[in-house]
């Protein structure tokens, strides 16, 4: 473990990326610290530019303050991102290792499901999907995952096929260990990292997909987010620019610094490059 | 014989496809909290008691889900996606009259990202390590994580605002009525440089960073050394063996991403307010049209299904394996 | 000397810094006539490779020529610019690789890839005539239908196939030198015979200087003019072919010799016991391409396989790729399951055996696979990976630990390797450890498949020796699979001759080599390489 650490830090990619997630998510976990009143009140003047009246990033339309709102849209971002991965990987990883394990029709069947899901336009999919179930953070975490598993499955079907065709694994099974054992001993452990790194690259996904379906009117009303910040500030984009480019900046950051982070692991996880 | 078999199974895979979408659509109706007639009327508080119960005989609610299934797959086959009560019109016309500018979009934006990253693949990989692969690969990096929407707004704070280069919003002038068909195409042209640009930017990055790694592979494989012992000039071992074979992972893989490409196209014309099914689409989410959205699901995907028939077509022709086998 | 073709002087390539060694090949000289064949033998890390490539200015990036000086007709290559050498390059010095399978552009059709060397070289020439060139050539190296194969793409192609197009290619322009790195070492043995007959004739008749690189003595006996044997980058020893087989000056040159299996074994003395293995009616049958509507493809793995092995003897299964043998091995322990037939173990039918009994089984056969690095676990210590099987039967960790370590001693590591990782260790001590790991569970019969293929002659002489002392110790019963004639002749009391799922012939080993009785087996024997040599060689020894 202090090997794969190690290889992780020493790129810059990992280095990076892990100091710029760090401080977005120190953002959101300390919004109501930086900003302890609510993002949707009225605090100044409407369209202050950025640093007049107090306002770090300006004020918009209706005097609310943008740095109050991009602080707290993190948190919205953050959660959502990490739970509907969680959910796309739970219908992901179960369904490729069952088919990746049973092989035969099961398995056919498996992969032309996934292949249909993965041609419908995802996006387009989840807006039906909040939109009919009505907006809120569950149907919004519910949807991104709903469109989000097809590559994991894929993937998950693909590594569990070659590994545990490995001749190692043949060994482990002479041996005598259980099934049980040489799943969880030998097969999980050298399936599992590409799967953590498109865990990771799913996050920035899922984080790029909540801010479309909140700038689209489509995010949870209760909860300040980033897209629906663009979405808000976009009609007076030729008065106020600040409106929707500092809320563009965040969701940027915390994509690039998910991305890095996904390469660096990549990078660390992969026996081969760590070991060189 | 074997192009007419692949050609059955592509055909009943297209059929199974289409199925399991009218299927998803079917559920969906009939998922949602409340009412599927209230569903259907839009969430517009037409709560007229007699609309609804008109709206519940038509569409037959009051039947059994199988006889509504059937019925709703044979209104599929026979491309009848129902009548819009918001917008007092069917809702394949609806769609019919914005294809055009989607297709129009999409294919432009498709065809841009796709020379656009095998171009700047090839250059990344082949420089690799220089200031101009790393440039590049930078690029590649940033615009992968910039969400479609920002960026296109950005792309308008340019050069539409500040340099006043290109319109902002739009698919034709006001007065286009006035112009010739030449003057007309010009002027489409001019509004869809931004949008075009914006949807391919991101596709773009992705294949440059999927080309670099491919030509960086490819270039390692034992018959690009075979072609060096023929005494063959780089430029010429470039060109006959390592792009073709780099591009073709490129290829299916933006297959694949076709689905994207036409969620993305939705964002892209919500932001230049382009009168493509995309716009459609967010007026109807607005409006909270159900029969439209559920229509205009149903479209896009058939036409990410036809997209990906066009990319492995060029396949085809890039590999000959493929199909031989 | 001064009319040598090609004469490499105190050649010295150096490695990256990183690198283990410094020097890949350190002051290497050798030189080659107009018209004789070369052969530079040596096992992997010899550098022969990386010498031939530096001839053509085609090294690895980071590893440049430190010094000496490659002479072709008296030029000196390593100082000709990048343009100078690209004339030489498949014009006047031609070269042919390792691996068919990889070397042709999957996407261009074969009579392109030749047609465009002729074109680099020759730019004034028509399209007619380069085309009637390319014909000319595939004939020459006895393509079929040499019009309507220069349209086909490599995958259409057969590796033997492939090979000739790749030979076609170095021809084009009538090469002065033939650079062939490897060339049969990827293919089959009745096929690798045809290609070096082959070369060898087409060097006779165009006069070239063939520059032969390979690890197979056998090869070195059947086409080699002159040796050059090469060990960690040094010239060992060279002299024409008769004089550094025959009379080889130098210990490791006769260690390599030695080294050669196919010496025979003692035959185990017959039992009138119930054998400990029998294998009646075996069927197994594969199916792909099980799209709904994509054609399927039928390969019959097994059909109607029946053999025995009686207890401490050692069946050797012998066949080229897609005979079966290895589906075989992996049926016996329902790695794979069959379509048909028994399988009985102490009489025991194994395809009838449930969970725990299965388990059982699986305790007294233990296998070795070819791939000494595909079969360990990468990420666990050798040590572990040796324990988990006794300890899945019950045994306490510290008495597994001790039994590793006992094993470990035993196949020659020595208990330190115990806490070390797979990759630590190079190809034939991993395949000791797999060894270990096999015997650690006491069993009774052991399948070794295709255990030693992937090894250098020497490291391959070491294991089979080890397995055959272990056998003889601990009184096991041996299946032993392999592509290799001359290794199943080494540690085999009867052979088995497998082709297409069926069994073509089985005999005790020496009859087998002596009185082949199947078509099959002859061609087979013809076909193993320096089969003359090592025969008068054997008779040298023993009287």
């Amino acid at each position: 473990m202090p090997q794969f650490l190690k290889t992780f830090l020493r790129r810059p990619a990992g280095a990076v990326g892990l100091t710029l997630l760090a401080l977005v998510t120190a953002m959101a976990i300390f919004a109501p610290l930086i900003y302890p009143a609510s993002p949707w009140e009225m605090s100044g003047i409407p369209f202050s530019q950025p640093g007049e009246n107090g306002m770090l990033m300006g004020a918009d339309t209706l005097g609310r303050d943008i740095a109050a709102g991009v602080v707290h849209g993190a948190r919205i971002s953050i959660v959502i991102g990490i739970a509907s991965t969680l959910t796309a990987l739970l219908i992901g990883v179960t369904l490729g290792c069952v088919a990746g394990y049973a092989g035969g029709a099961l398995d056919s069947a498996i992969v032309r499901f996934t292949e249909i899901f993965q041609t419908i336009p995802n996006f387009v999919l989840a807006i039906l999907l909040v939109a009919i179930l009505t907006p809120s953070i569950a149907t919004i975490i519910l949807a991104i995952g709903l469109v989000s598993w097809p590559p994991l499955a894929r993937l998950t079907r693909a590594q569990v096929r070659s590994v545990s065709t490995r001749e190692f694994v043949q060994a482990a099974r002479c041996q005598g260990q259980s099934t049980l054992s040489v799943v969880v001993r030998h097969v999980l452990p050298n399936a599992i990292s590409p799967i953590i790194v498109l865990g990771a690259m799913t996050v920035a996904a899922a984080i790029l997909i909540e801010a479309a379906l909140s700038f689209m009117g489509l995010g949870d009303p209760n909860y300040m987010s980033w897209g629906y910040m663009i979405g808000a500030g976009r009609t007076v984009i030729r008065q106020a620019w600040w409106m929707s480019v500092f809320p563009g900046l965040a969701i940027l950051t915390t994509v690039i610094a998910i991305n890095l982070v996904g390469e660096a692991l990549n990078d660390a996880l992969n026996p081969r490059i760590s070991r060189a | 014989m074997s192009a007419v078999k692949s050609l059955v199974s592509k055909l009943t895979g297209i059929a199974f496809a289409i199925l399991v979408i009218a299927t998803i659509n079917f559920v969906l109706v009939h998922s949602a909290p409340g009412d599927p007639a209230l569903v259907i009327a839009g969430q517009s508080g037409a709560t007229d008691a007699e609309f609804i119960e008109q709206i519940r005989r038509d569409y037959g609610l009051d039947q059994p889900w199988f006889v509504q299934y059937t019925s709703y797959l044979t209104k599929v086959v026979t491309l009848d996606l129902g009548y819009s009560v918001r917008q007092r019109a069917d809702v394949s016309d609806l769609i019919l009259e914005r294809l055009g500018p989607t297709l129009l979009l999409t294919l432009s934006a498709f065809g841009l990202s796709l020379i656009g990253g095998v171009f700047f693949g090839a250059l990344a990989g082949l420089r690799q390590g220089t200031w101009k692969d790393l440039a590049i690969s930078l690029a590649a990096l940033i615009l992968y994580a910039t969400p479609v929407f920002w960026f296109g707004l950005m792309l308008v704070l340019v050069f539409s605002i500040n340099l006043e280069w290109f319109p902002a919003f739009g698919y034709a002038n006001i007065r286009a009525a006035s112009f010739t068909p030449w003057q007309y195409a010009l002027d489409v042209a001019r509004h869809l440089v931004l949008p075009a640009v914006t949807l391919a930017a991101i596709y773009m990055a992705v294949y440059t960073r999927l080309m670099r790694a491919s030509l960086i592979e490819v270039s390692h494989e034992d018959h690009v050394k075979t072609a060096r012992a023929k005494g063959l000039t780089e430029g010429r071992i470039l060109r006959g063996h390592m792009l073709r074979n780099a591009a073709g992972p490129v290829i299916t893989f933006a297959g694949l991403q076709a689905g994207a490409l036409i969620g993305g196209a939705v964002v892209v014309e919500t932001v230049f307010s382009w009168p493509g099914l995309g716009r459609l689409t967010f007026d109807s989410v607005t409006a909270r049209d159900y029969p439209v959205l559920l229509g205009l699901f149903l479209v896009m995907s058939i036409l990410v299904i036809a997209i990906n028939l066009l990319t492995d077509l060029i396949h085809r022709l890039v590999d000959p394996r493929i199909g031989a086998r | 000397m001064s009319d040598a073709l090609l004469s490499i002087e105190d050649l010295v390539l150096a490695l990256p810094e990183a690198a283990d060694r410094a020097h890949a090949v350190d002051r290497v000289s050798l030189s080659i006539q107009p018209n004789e064949i070369l052969c530079l033998v040596g096992e992997s890390g010899s550098g022969k490779s990386m010498t031939a490539h530096a001839i053509l200015g085609l090294l690895p990036p980071k590893v440049r020529a430190a010094a000496g000086k490659i002479r072709f007709r008296g030029e000196d290559v390593l100082a000709l610019s990048e343009k100078q050498l690209r004339r030489l390059r498949g014009g006047e010095i031609a070269m042919i690789f390792q691996e068919p399978m990889t070397a042709l552009n999957p996407l261009a059709q074969v009579g392109r890839q030749v047609a465009e060397t002729i074109e680099t070289h020759d730019p004034g020439l028509s399209a007619s005539a380069i085309d009637a060139r390319v014909q000319e050539l595939f004939t020459q190296v006895g393509l079929p239908d040499p019009k309507a194969l220069a349209k086909a793409y490599p995958f259409q192609l057969s590796g033997g196939q492939r090979q000739r197009v790749m030979i076609a290619i170095a021809l084009s322009n009538n090469p002065k030198l033939l650079i062939a790195d490897e060339p049969t070492t990827a293919l089959d043995v009745t096929t690798q015979r045809q290609i070096l007959d082959l070369i060898k004739s087409l060097q006779e008749q165009r006069g070239m200087g063939v520059l032969f690189i390979t690890h197979d003595i056998g090869v070195v006996a059947d086409i080699a003019d002159r040796v050059c044997v090469l060990r960690h980058g040094k010239v060992v020893e060279q002299g024409a072919a008769a004089q550094v087989l025959h009379h080889p000056r130098e210990a490791y040159t006769r260690t390599l010799l030695d080294a050669v299996p196919g010496h025979g074994s003692a035959a185990a003395t017959q039992s009138d016991e119930e054998p400990l293995l029998q294998i009646k009616g075996l069927q197994k049958t594969f199916t792909t391409g099980s799209g709904l509507f994509a054609p399927k493809r039928t390969v019959v793995a097994a059909k109607g396989i029946d053999l025995s092995i009686a207890r401490g003897d050692t069946l050797a299964v012998v066949g080229e790729s897609g005979s079966g043998k290895s589906t075989l091995a992996r049926m016996v322990l329902r790695l794979i399951e069959p379509d048909g037939g028994e399988v009985l173990f102490n009489g025991t039918d194994v395809r009838g055996l449930k969970r725990e009994a299965l388990r059982q089984f699986r305790r007294q056969a233990q296998i070795v696979f070819q791939d000494p690095y595909a079969s360990l676990d990468p990420r666990l210590k050798v040590g572990e990976s040796i324990m988990r099987g006794p300890m899945a039967f019950g045994t306490s960790r510290a008495e597994a630990r001790a039994s590793a370590e006992k094993w470990l001693e035993r196949v020659g590591l020595g208990k330190a390797a115990l806490d070390r990782f797979p990759h630590e260790f190079s190809g034939g001590q991993r395949q000791r450890i797999c060894i270990a790991r096999a015997l650690a569970l006491d069993p009774s019969f052991l399948i070794a498949d295709e255990a030693v293929s992937a090894l250098d002659v020497s490291v391959q002489a070491q294991v089979l020796e080890l397995l055959s002392e272990l056998k003889a110790e601990m009184g096991l019963t041996m299946l032993f699979i392999t592509h290799d004639l001359r290794v199943a002749r080494e540690i085999a009391d009867r052979i088995v001759v497998m082709q297409r799922g069926a069994i073509v012939e089985e005999a005790r080993a020496a009859d087998l080599f002596d009185a082949p009785q199947s078509d099959y087996t002859r061609r087979l024997l013809e076909a193993v390489p320096g089969r003359d040599f090592f025969a008068g060689r054997q008779m040298q020894t023993a009287g």
